[in-house]
Order: C-alpha cells, then sequence, then structure tokens
C-alpha cells in the first residue's frame, strides 16, 4: 500500500532545478533508501515532504491527503516525523528528557504550564523504553550535550521516533559517526521498520549501509529520479553505476 | 537515581530557609535596608519574568521597560482617573496592562530572533517612553505622576502612620508574600512540559519545530509571562518610589533589567534573583559613595562579562562543585 506519493513536485532555487517534477513514492512497512551524489536533490525532496520548505508545484499526497501546504506541525500530527544530517538534539536538556518532550508534544502535553514534567511517570517511563530500545538508557540521567557523536545519532532517532510517525525520514543517519556505530545505529532502525511500527526513508552515502538494510533504493540525480528498484535491481543497473561511480558494472 | 522518578525537588525546599530568613529580616535591619530589600525583591521578579525570555527560550528583550513602565502608569491611572489607592486593585490593573502591551508586542517580535529581536523590543520600548515623554496632560510628562501609599487587602494606612514605617513593614511582608508566589509559579513553569519546550527552542529551534513545538505560539506565551512578571514588578515598585516618571519607560531601564540577570546569573533558576537584589544594593552604595557611579557600575559590568560570565549564581555552583570535588 502507498504511504506517501508525491506528484509532479517540483523546487526552483533561483535557476536551478533543485527538484524538476518528482514523481515518488514510499510503500507502508518498508526501509527505502535515497540516494545520489551532492546535489542530486535527496535532502530537498525530504525538506518538501517534511515541510520545511515549500513546494514550488506538484502535490505531496500522505496517506491520500494532500499535505502540500500542511504546516510541519500539522504533518507531524499526520505522521510525518524526521532526523536532519546534523545531530540536532537538545543538548541542555537530559537525554531523557530529549524523548521526553518528543511525548509531550504528541500528546499536547506540552501547553501545560503549571505542572511539574519530572511528575509525569507514564511519559518518563514511555521515555526510558524507547531509550531502552535504542540502548541509551543507560546514558538517561546525563545531559544529551555530553553524548558521544554516535550516541547523539541514535538520540536523534528516538525523539524523531518518540513521536510514533507512521513515516520516518532519517537524513544521513550514520554520517560523522564511526564504523563500529554505524551498525548498532542501522540495526534499531531495520529492527523497529521490520516490527511493523514506522515505514523509513534513508538518505545515505554509504553503499555498505545501503545495499546491506534497505528493501528499496531510489536513486536520484539532478534533481530528478534516475532509478527506482529492489538493492539487486539497483546494483546491476548500468546507469546508476555510471552516473555514481563512474564505472559500469562489468568493469 | 532512578531517572524515571521525579527529581528531588531540593531546589524547592532549600527555599524555604531563605523565606524564613527574609521573614524575620525586618526585625534585624533598619527599616531603611528593609526598603532597600523590598526594591530588591521587586526587580528580582522583574528579572525573574525576563529570564523566562533570555535564559530559558534564548531571547534578549532591550525593552521590558515597557511591562514595568506599564505595571507603573496602570497604578498612577487608576489613582489619578478613579481614585482609587487599593493594592488589588493596582496589581489587577498592572497586570492587565501589562499583560495587554506584551500580547501586543510579543505578537510583532517572537518572529524574529537574536539582534533583531532585541532592537525590535527596544524600539516598541521607546514608542512607550516617548508617548509618556510628550503626552504631559495625561502622564505628567517628565514630572511623573504621584502614588500615595495605598491600602493593602482593604485595610488602609492608619492617619499619621510614618510612610517609612508603612514601607518597611506592612509594604514589605505584602512584597514579599508577592515575591515568594511569584518564585514559586516561575520555578513550576520552567519545569512544567511548557518550560522543557521553551528550553528545547532555545536549544535547537529547528529541531523543536520538528518536535511538534510551536515555536512562534510558544515564544509569545513566553513574552506574555514575561511581560507580566515584569508588570506586576513596576506595579510593586510604583508605591515604594511614591512616583512614576519616563525614565522607567526609556531604553536604559531595560538595560538594568538585563543588568540584573546577568549579574546574578541567566544560566540557573536562582541568578535573577540574586542579581535583582544585589544591583539594588550596589547602585544604591555607589550612588551613595561616588559621583561616578555610572561610571563604577559600567567597571563591574565588564568585570562581569569578563570574568564572572556565568554570573554569581553560576561562579558560587562552580566553586561549590570544585569544593565537594575536593572533598
Amino acid at each position: 500500500m502507498v504511504l506517501l506519493e508525491t506528484k509532479s513536485l517540483t523546487k526552483y532555487f533561483g535557476d536551478t532545478h533543485a527538484i524538476d517534477h518528482v514523481d515518488f513514492s514510499v510503500a507502508q512497512g518498508e526501509l527505502l533508501a535515497l540516494i545520489g551524489s551532492n546535489g542530486a536533490g535527496k535532502t530537498t525532496l525530504v525538506n518538501l515532504i517534511s515541510g520545511l520548505l515549500r513546494a514550488d508545484s506538484g502535490t505531496i499526497l500522505f496517506q491520500g491527503t494532500d499535505v502540500t501546504v500542511m504546516s510541519v506541525h500539522d504533518r507531524i500530527r499526520a505522521g510525518i516525523a524526521r532526523s536532519f544530517q546534523l545531530v540536532t538534539v537538545f543538548d541542555q536538556l537530559g537525554t531523557l528528557d530529549n524523548v521526553v518532550l518528543a511525548i509531550f508534544s504528541r500528546e499536547g502535553k506540552t501547553r501545560r504550564l503549571l505542572s511539574l514534567a519530572s511528575s509525569d511517570h507514564p511519559v518518563r517511563e514511555e521515555a526510558f523504553e524507547v531509550l531502552r530500545e535504542f540502548g541509551l538508557d543507560g546514558k538517561a540521567s546525563q545531559p544529551a550535550g555530553g553524548l558521544s557523536q554516535g550516541e547523539r545519532k541514535l538520540l536523534d532517532v528516538a525523539v524523531a521516533y518518540a513521536l510514533r510517525p507512521k513515516l520516518l525520514f532519517l537524513d544521513e543517519p550514520t554520517s560523522g559517526v564511526s564504523t563500529r556505530e554505524k551498525a548498532p545505529i542501522m540495526d534499531v532502525i531495520t529492527s523497529i521498520v521490520r516490527s511493523g511500527k514506522i515505514t523509513a526513508v534513508i538518505i545515505e552515502h554509504d553503499m555498505d549501509v545501503v545495499f546491506r538494510y534497505s528493501d528499496r533504493i531510489v536513486v536520484m540525480h539532478e534533481g530528478t529520479i534516475l532509478a527506482d528498484g529492489r538493492p539487486d535491481e539497483i546494483r546491476r543497473n548500468e546507469q546508476v553505476t555510471i552516473t555514481l561511480l563512474g564505472t559500469s558494472p562489468s568493469q | 537515581m532512578n531517572p524515571i522518578q521525579a527529581p528531588p525537588k531540593r531546589a524547592l525546599l532549600s527555599a524555604i530557609p531563605v523565606a524564613v530568613i527574609l521573614f524575620f529580616l525586618p526585625l534585624l535591619i533598619t527599616p531603611y535596608h528593609v526598603t532597600l530589600l523590598a526594591y530588591g525583591l521587586i526587580f528580582a521578579i522583574a528579572a525573574l519574568g525576563f529570564n523566562l525570555l533570555l535564559g530559558y527560550t534564548g531571547l534578549l528583550s532591550f525593552g521590558h521597560s515597557a511591562y514595568f513602565g506599564m505595571g507603573a502608569y496602570a497604578v498612577a491611572f487608576i489613582v489619578k482617573y478613579l481614585n482609587i489607592t487599593s493594592m488589588e486593585v493596582f496589581l489587577l490593573g498592572g497586570i492587565l496592562a501589562s499583560a495587554a502591551i506584551a500580547a501586543l508586542f510579543g505578537f510583532l517580535c517572537v518572529r524574529y530572533t537574536r539582534i533583531f529581536f532585541g532592537i525590535l523590543t527596544l524600539a516598541l520600548s521607546q514608542v512607550l517612553w516617548s508617548l509618556a515623554f510628550k503626552f504631559y496632560w495625561v502622564t505628567g510628562g517628565t514630572d511623573g505622576l504621584r502614588v500615595p501609599t495605598p491600602s493593602l487587602l482593604g485595610v488602609q494606612n492608619p492617619a499619621g502612620e510614618d510612610k517609612m514605617i508603612f514601607l518597611a513593614h506592612r509594604y514589605y511582608y505584602y512584597v514579599l508574600v508577592i515575591f515568594l508566589v511569584g518564585v514559586a509559579v516561575m520555578w513550576v513553569i520552567v519545569h512544567s512540559p511548557f518550560g522543557k519546550a521553551l528550553q528545547a527552542i532555545r536549544d535547537n529551534e529547528t529541531r523543536a519545530e520538528f518536535v511538534g513545538v510551536q515555536v512562534w505560539r510558544y515564544r509569545w506565551v513566553a513574552f506574555l509571562v514575561s511581560g507580566i512578571y515584569t508588570g506586576v514588578a513596576g506595579t510593586l515598585w510604583v508605591p515604594l518610589n511614591g512616583l512614576t516618571t519616563p525614565d522607567i519607560l526609556h531604553w536604559t531601564f531595560s538595560g538594568k533589567i538585563v543588568f540584573f540577570t546577568v549579574l546574578g546569573g541567566f544560566q540557573t533558576f536562582m541568578g535573577p534573583i540574586i542579581g535583582g537584589v544585589a544591583y539594588n544594593y550596589l547602585e544604591t552604595y555607589a550612588v551613595g559613595h561616588t559621583v561616578y557611579w555610572q561610571m563604577v557600575l559600567g567597571v563591574v559590568l565588564v568585570l562581569l562579562v569578563l570574568v564572572l560570565p556565568t554570573g554569581i549564581a553560576g561562579t558560587a555552583g562552580r566553586l561549590v562543585l570544585r569544593l565537594r570535588r575536593a572533598a
């Protein structure tokens, strides 16, 4: 079942066609990888879908509803969440409080001025469970700013996941982390997708990660979709290997 | 400590001895020093409100004189036009007036951050200052408006009672109660889910938005609460001072509120409270001892930024931590 689709989505930056009439779709329950060279339009596409940027033309349908001009807040309510390429956790809040905030937001509790956040035990317990799922429960009491880069990446994803989205965009979830830390991050992401809880789209440059973990790969080039298929299909696609690697599959 | 459990409310408990000291202090010091302390507590209320924006939301306002002044002028207008001298009516008027102005100015300002936010708040406060300055038939111009001794909880000041005695006793306790309630309410606000959302906005506005926090709306509410606190401070200040003039609407008074907060330390809850009280003593003694008092305050500010960027509270906290580690 199609969860999200874009129809002829277009975004210009001056004379540059950052996204050029893109028809893109995500099926429910899949882990989709969005790949392409720098400037291919991957992040811009995610920015348009998540609401950070407004499309110049085209439509974005999420579960059949047109969300093209919806606010970020309404898109999150609809079930679209994201993380960013650069880690964006709330450094001065505790690790647990980062997740607690996401749950408060999801439940509409951030409007509460005159109740103590620390007294809401169900929310704190749920946040602790999320941290446990991401292997960060041992760091719950630490300030988020004191975590390692890999842990911060995990927390970033955990915060987005705590919003209980239907569709989660992860912009380079393993960039800037050591090779040793990449597998745990991707294992957690794969695990929550396989458990049927969410659908995930990852933007990733590490081809080992892409081909190992994703169900489907969409290749972008100069604001358009160059190829779309299963990992083995993309691996054999001559146009993709020539464009991305400068070599043909036979070489 | 189990992180799921609520953290101990040590900060609030540690406030109890301070409240007890503040309660009994008028028995030990002169009426003059009690009134100085009352001024300090009032400035602390203003700084507490200001710091909801600076310390917790990451917005530096240079226009908080507007809300302090609105609180003060609301009292003066109630006396002038309604001939009412009830302190409770003053408070109601001060809160409504400062809330109205903060709601309007906040609506205009919260879409901006950093220097643009600061300049816009400054410019808007200067509009109020110029109105107070020019519309002298309403505001008394530079002569200002006098405010008589108010009745407290419906009890009129006995005829013939020395005003200094009234201010140093009954009025001091009135201010103290409002100060303590204000501190407790602000403590809850900054530790509430709303307070956490403000801190998230301060740390990373874009991420906060993508967690579902409606950034402008939350900033506006923070602005409103901040303005009301400062307005309450202005309302309490004017009976103590006996007179309100356009000076308290001028941007230099906004600078003073920034000074209180930086002096105490804006990264801690207690910092602005300490700063408000400490600044008042500092200015009073500087004025009393030298004609170059403004230079003294300037030097203190420079030293503060260079040597104690975390203010009195931040530095004290670090020292305590160092001593604990050494022990």
